[in-house]
């Protein structure tokens, strides 16, 4: 098959910058009126199947402090495996889980995300990836997005196969991907995102 | 009616030129210093999880989302300074479009100042002003706002930094590996050429693309000036949005 071959050049990404939140998040930072609700607040309906969790980190910098002024957004399977999303321009479908999820940081640099934990999707080699969310963080100070995974801590098995981990050559920093458990009414998967330092997470260039 | 993405569907993306975008570090811009990975980033390739992304209908917007003029209005009038329509077109590395994405944008107000708790800008705030709004890419791939004219502000970077008059824009493409934040500045402007954020682009036809163009045919008389910004994102060998999944 004879593939196109790139005519433009993407666009230079550039930072955020501090006031973030106005654009992505307005009502979090008492700008209302504009939009209804902040983009992504919400990714669960009533009819969304799946396991409830929370996942819940910290943004920290090179200096060990909180990251106060980041947005953070996930994109996920849903419980199935599969991504769904309303299809169409002039569709009024309100798909039962969004699979995409939107929040700021707080003065701690903590970020929460009410969802479902994922099942798994098959990989580039047809074998299924562990339960995995996608991370992406922007804030001032990183000149373009920050991508990265999350997986869960109480899936050693299927961590231990995965095909992205694998591919992480140092064994110590896969597990800054691996979120622990802290057991609930709703389960709570915790995960520091570093963004420099000794326990700097992985980032990805996909 | 609700499209699953099969995992596995071709549609490989073109991997990110790093080095036309800014490198992570640029001292220049000193916030990078602690906010920079010291570790190379690890190549994977996209999998089925990079390769799709979040889709949002056009009922999701409320009818003043792309018009900054108004759209904080307390007063019923509106927004103060030089009035603009920004439009452009969402396109993607094979300068394919990009339909039915959502574009979202944010800015200072006509004296440059945000409307932040945080912000402490001298410039006054103007009470009809909010600085944010979204659209959603026609089937062509062109969004449009309107808004006033932001202002250039003096930030702490070097002590005796200034921004040049930019607008921020997100953009979402189709897959979520074409994510990007970005910055849109004006034509003309000398402004540009002295910011640190602006020059941690190493290219200078990259600072170009990150210039809108005064587009005079497109002004409203008696009303707004018109500036054109062209946005493209990651392209693919094969488009997700080409598969028949909208059922088209």
């Amino acid at each position: 098959m004879l593939h196109l071959t790139p005519t433009l050049k993407e666009t230079p990404s550039q930072t955020a910058g501090p006031y973030v939140h106005i654009g992505m998040t307005p009502n979090f930072v008492e700008i209302t009126g504009v939009f209804d609700k902040d983009t992504g607040s919400t990714m669960l309906t009533p009819d969304t199947e799946g396991e409830r969790i929370e996942i819940v980190g910290r943004v920290i910098d090179g200096s060990g402090a909180p990251v106060a002024d980041a947005v953070v957004e996930i994109w996920q399977a849903s419980a199935d495996g599969s991504f769904l999303a309303p299809t169409g321009p002039s569709s009024n479908s309100t798909p039962a889980f969004t699979g995409w999820g939107r929040q700021p940081v707080n003065g701690e640099g903590i970020f929460t995300f009410e969802t479902i934990k994922p099942g798994a999707v098959p990989g580039p080699d047809g074998k299924p990836m562990a339960p995995h969310v996608l991370l992406w963080i922007v804030a001032r100070g990183i000149n373009i997005g920050l991508q990265t995974r999350l997986y869960f801590g109480d899936e050693q098995e299927a961590n231990a196969s995965d095909y992205v981990l694998n591919r992480i050559p140092d064994p110590r920093r896969r597990e800054t991907l691996i979120a622990r458990k802290e057991e609930g009414a709703v389960p709570r998967y915790l995960l520091d995102i570093h963004l420099q330092g000794d326990r700097e997470t992985v980032f990805f260039d996909v | 009616m609700t499209g699953i993405i099969l995992p596995g569907s071709d549609g490989a993306l073109y991997p990110r030129d790093r080095a036309w975008h800014p490198p992570a570090n640029t001292p220049g811009y000193k916030s990078t210093t602690f906010r920079t990975p010291k570790h190379a980033l690890l190549s994977i390739g996209a999998t089925a999880s990079e390769l799709t992304g979040p889709t949002f209908g056009h009922s999701s917007l409320g009818p003043l989302d792309n018009d900054l003029i108004r759209n904080y209005s307390q007063d019923g009038t509106e927004a103060i300074g030089q009035r603009l329509i920004v439009y452009g077109q969402v396109l993607d590395e094979n300068a394919r479009a990009v339909p039915n994405t959502l574009v979202e944008f944010w800015q200072a107000n006509a004296g440059g100042r945000y409307r932040h708790k945080k912000e402490a800008y001298l410039a006054p705030l103007d009470p009809n002003f909010g600085g944010c709004g979204r659209a959603i890419t026609d089937e062509n791939g062109f969004y449009h706002f309107r808004t006033v004219k932001p202002g250039a502000y003096p930030w702490p970077n070097n002590g005796n930094d200034w921004r040049p008059a930019h607008i921020h824009f997100s953009i979402f493409g189709h897959a979520f590996a074409q994510r990007l934040i970005t910055q849109m500045y004006f034509e003309g402007d000398p402004m540009i050429w002295q910011c640190p954020i602006v020059a941690s682009v190493p290219d200078k036809a990259g600072i170009d693309q990150l210039t809108a163009k005064l587009d005079r045919h497109n002004t409203t008389p008696m009303d707004a000036l018109a500036y054109r910004f062209d946005i493209v994102l990651r392209g693919r060998r094969s488009t997700m949005f080409e598969n028949k999944l909208e059922g088209n």
